[in-house]
């Protein structure tokens, strides 16, 4: 660590922040003992004693923030053994920074030097509040996560889960998915639509999307308005158009009419990312390739397609994951014999509450994590091969 | 963030439409011609590259645009035509149609004896059929009882009293029994022409023969209802036309014939056939076209005197048209609300620390929806962890937990939370073109902090409140799923009604009606975004 700075700030000031963060801590502490109001006054007054040593006795940091996560650990290890201990040492290492970055004033680096006391709490305070809105966005995702591990058939957190206890966990759910018929089906048939509905969006969404991005396209605004519109129109009435539509020419209930509907929802797609990697494509470099004598398919295939490339494959992963995604459509257009992992996933929310739901859930977040990695990863390497990016 | 401007802009390099207008210019300077290389003038070989460019765009979008056409476009305008298609009256009962013409729907009496020949036709037939059951049910959407009414009569129909009509005739001339009498006597012209309800009824009954029995009209025993047609043909038309022959003998003798009262028999079968309300409702839904279905939706029917409100015990679309409206816009609200400041950290921080949370905005973006709607099922239901939480906490007692689903606060909660990167994406690509210089500055002349923003920065940002809440409404008004699974009974949309209306009480042209209401309002706004915003400028949060 670099040199430590001198406390700056008085004790009163440090002292009953570091106090009100205390009270909130022994809140939890003592609900969890039944004792809530006991655990606060004993949380504030314990840190608030704690900070005012700190700040007098060890102006050093470094000692100090050892100390307190080892005494907080211990407090944990006394009150519930393992894990308290662990959540202890925690909240002891917060303690430990929390009273050095008031006491040193710290917290005040970041900002101008001419700030207002009054406009340093507020900028805290709204990244608290942001904070709780990034909370708000992640948590339900999080919470999936270790459900699914739940040795119970229970949608909710057991006793033994929240002890830590080995017992409480399983990988029961994962089992019944990889070894339950009704799921494997399922995923088959995802597994069969996305990829051909994907290709078929890819395929004529690349033309137009070429087409459309030449300098005199006749109508263009119509032209665009209708191929969007898949994405715009409601899933309801788009479900509820191609059931009328394809029942009528026989497509209802087929594989066929399945990819067909969702090649048309991935289309917009392919056509809004396509385009942006079209917008500063260089025209000199085809006029050059025929100049050299290229005629236009190896233009398009040695030129222009290797540079839009990144452009194309990640509208391909949005259609693929609208197709994956997609439930409304496949539950009017499909039959039994098309049933998708979301369809599954409906019937299982609504009817039968099986935590395989949460098991299939958490698989299927780990697969949108990789596909968000690798749409970031192309995009910056579009801005890189076109020249965009300033890094 | 990736987004798509108008790609014209893109080409920067001369085009033939620059090489024509320097022609003119040339043109105009000089007094010959500028030529080509193949001697062509300039202009017109520049005219004709400049339509083969055009033409060669076309050729490309075409595949893309017949598919869509085909695939999406095709759909939505048959669900269109379907909320007002009302054919299958016409079709089903043709000859009752045509009778009802005569009859006022304000007369104080049922139809007369012919209303009912016609009718026994029909149902004949479409009890043959089987038509006669769907026909109920589409017209039971308008009027109770009717379904049973015709399912009932449809299976009393083949034992109706005509057969007296049949013993008649044969009993007069044998040969009325044997099929190619008749096969003969609907070839001659005149004859259809004096026996119209008798020809009409034959084709309908050959066509149903060779069509669902796959049989030969002329080795067929001939049905009663011909008969019936034929009684009626006689006693009522001018029949001049026969001097001799067989129908000359029939025609004189059909007088002294017993007469069967339809009517009676009808209302033996069924005495809802006596009621007026029956009756008029056949009369009303009988044209081809109907806007019955959305005056269905907007809680209206028709009445005899033009359209007039339901009852008050049957309103139920406009109620749920408002909570529609009222839910969106709450959902549009809160995700303002929850993505504003969330949006200006991320424009107002380093861009390596924004990017590592613009992760946890793009993360429940790309997650599948029913992930994220089983996630909230688990948090919000009254032994999820929310409650669990509050309980251990001690804000709640055990004993009376918190309802958050299945109402419409589930709905709302989740689905801000599916919808609010919608939101955060347009707003943040606003907001990082608006210079912090400008605050700085305003509070430099003396603003106070929330002058400053609201003066300021406020204004610049609207755009981005406009694009997001435009597309968050769009959006939310016709979302399905997650009101399907956490809404209950009051957090559901009109969506869920038209999925109601599909699949369980099968009435598609008021599922049509509600559909066409829904997309002409995504529609109206799609066009305001298109105003605002441009649909090139849609942005994706890849």
């Amino acid at each position: 660590m670099a040199k430590q700075r001198p406390i700056t700030r008085p004790l009163g000031f440090v002292v009953p922040i570091v106090a009100l963060a205390g009270a909130v801590a022994g809140l939890f502490v003592g609900t969890a003992n039944d004792a809530s109001l006991t655990g606060v006054l004993i949380g504030a007054a314990g840190t608030a004693i704690l900070a005012a040593l700190f700040l007098t006795l060890f102006p050093k940091q470094r000692p100090a923030f050892w100390l307190s996560t080892a005494l907080f650990a211990l407090l944990g290890l006394l009150l519930a053994s393992i894990p308290g201990a662990v959540i202890g040492a925690l909240f002891g290492a917060f303690f430990g920074w929390f009273t050095f970055w008031l006491g040193t004033g710290r917290y005040r680096d970041r900002l101008p030097p001419y700030t207002s006391a009054g406009q340093v709490l507020w900028h805290y305070t709204f990244r608290v509040i942001c904070g709780a809105i990034f909370i708000f966005l992640i948590t339900p995702i999080i919470v999936v996560m270790p459900l699914s591990f739940n040795a119970e058939d229970f949608f909710t957190f057991t006793p033994e889960m929240l002890r830590f206890d080995p017992e409480g966990y399983s990988l029961k759910h994962y089992r019944d998915f990889l070894t339950n018929s009704d799921w494997q089906n399922a995923l088959w048939n995802s597994v069969t639509i996305a990829p051909v509905a994907t290709l078929l969006s890819v395929g004529f969404g690349t033309l137009a999307a070429i087409g459309l991005s030449q300098p005199h396209v006749p109508f263009r605004r119509a032209i665009m308005a209708i191929l969007i519109s898949p994405m715009i129109v409601p899933l309801i009435i788009s479900a509820a158009g191609m059931y009328f539509f394809y029942s009528r020419i026989g497509l209802q209930g087929t594989y066929l009419g399945v990819v067909l509907a969702h090649a048309a929802l991935g289309i917009p797609f392919v056509i809004i990312t396509v385009t942006a990697t079209l917008v500063g494509f260089d025209r000199s470099l085809t006029r050059a390739a025929a100049n050299m004598g290229a005629n236009p398919i190896t233009t398009f295939f040695r030129v222009q397609m290797p540079l839009i490339l990144p452009g194309v494959i990640s509208g391909g992963l949005f259609a693929f994951i609208t197709s994956f995604d997609e439930v409304v459509v496949v539950l009017f257009v499909g039959s039994a014999g098309q049933k998708t992992l979301p369809w599954q996933m409906f019937i299982g929310l609504r009817e039968q509450i099986s935590p395989t739901i949460l098991a299939v859930a958490t698989i299927l977040v780990g697969i949108s994590i990789l596909l968000l990695a690798t749409v970031e990863m192309l995009r910056r390497r579009s801005e890189r091969l076109r020249g965009l990016s300033p890094a | 963030m990736s987004d798509a401007t108008d790609a014209t802009t893109a080409s920067q390099a001369p085009t033939p439409d620059d090489g024509l207008r320097i022609a003119d210019a040339e043109a105009r300077a000089d007094a010959g011609p500028v030529l080509a290389a193949d001697g062509t003038p300039l202009k017109r070989s520049l005219s004709r590259a400049l339509r083969m460019q055009k033409m060669r765009a076309l050729m490309l979008i075409a595949p893309l645009l017949i598919f869509v056409l085909v695939t999406f476009i095709a759909p939505i305008a048959d669900m269109l035509f379907r909320s007002v298609e009302n054919q299958i009256v016409s079709e089903t009962l043709p000859e009752t149609v045509m009778a009802l013409e005569d009859w006022d729907e304000h007369d104080a009496e049922i139809p007369g004896p012919d209303t009912f020949t016609a009718l026994y036709i029909d149902l004949y037939l479409a009890s043959e059929r089987k038509l006669h059951t769907r026909l109920g049910t589409r017209l039971n959407y308008e009027q109770t009882g009717i379904s049973s009414l015709f399912r009932k009569t449809g299976r009393r129909v083949k034992r109706f009293a005509t057969d007296d009509y049949t013993k008649q005739f044969v009993a007069l001339d044998p040969e009325w029994e044997n099929p190619a009498v008749w096969v003969a006597m609907f070839e001659q012209d005149d004859l259809r022409k004096a026996l119209p309800l008798t020809a009409r009824t034959w084709d309908r009954w050959s066509d149903f023969l060779i069509e669902e029995e796959g049989d030969d009209p002329a080795k067929e025993k001939p049905e009663d209802i011909l008969f019936t047609a034929l009684y009626h043909d006689l006693t009522t038309g001018d029949q001049s036309a026969f001097t001799e022959g067989r129908l000359a003998r029939a025609d004189a003798a059909v007088e002294a014939f017993e007469r069967v009262d339809l009517k009676a028999e009808f209302l033996d079968a069924d005495k809802d056939w006596a009621s007026l309300p029956v009756w008029q409702t056949l009369k009303i839904y009988s044209p081809e076209y109907t806007d019955g279905y959305f005056l269905n939706a907007v809680d209206m029917q028709k009445g005899l005197d033009g359209p007039e409100m339901r009852p008050e015990s049957q309103q139920i679309y406009f109620t749920l048209l408002k909570r529609t409206l009222f839910m969106s816009l709450m959902i549009t609200g809160s995700c303002i609300l929850l993505g504003y400041p969330v949006a200006w950290l991320l424009a107002n921080l380093p861009a390596r620390t924004a990017n590592l949370l613009m992760i946890l905005v793009l993360l429940p973006f790309w997650t599948s929806l029913l992930v994220r709607t089983s996630a909230w099922k688990v948090m919000l239901q009254q032994q999820g962890v929310i409650n669990d939480v509050l309980v251990w906490l001690g804000v709640v007692d055990n004993a009376d937990r918190l309802i958050m689903i299945n109402n419409q606060f589930g709905t709302i909660v989740a689905m801000t939370h599916i919808l609010l990167p919608f939101m955060i994406l347009p707003l943040y690509s606003v907001m990082q073109t608006i210079p912090p210089t400008y605050l700085r500055a305003a509070k430099s002349l003396g603003a106070t902090n929330w002058t400053a923003f609201w003066r300021v920065y406020f204004p610049q940002s609207v755009p981005g409140i406009g694009a997001g809440s435009i597309l968050v409404f769009i959006l939310a008004i016709g979302y399905y799923i997650t009101p399907e699974i956490v809404g209950g009974t009051t957090g559901t949309f009109i969506s869920n009604r038209i999925a109601y209306h599909i699949s369980s009480s099968l009435n598609w042209g008021l599922a049509a009606a509600l559909g066409s209401i829904l997309l002409a309002a995504v529609l109206l706004l799609y066009w305001a975004y298109d105003r605002i915003v441009g649909i090139d400028n849609v942005k994706l949060g890849g």
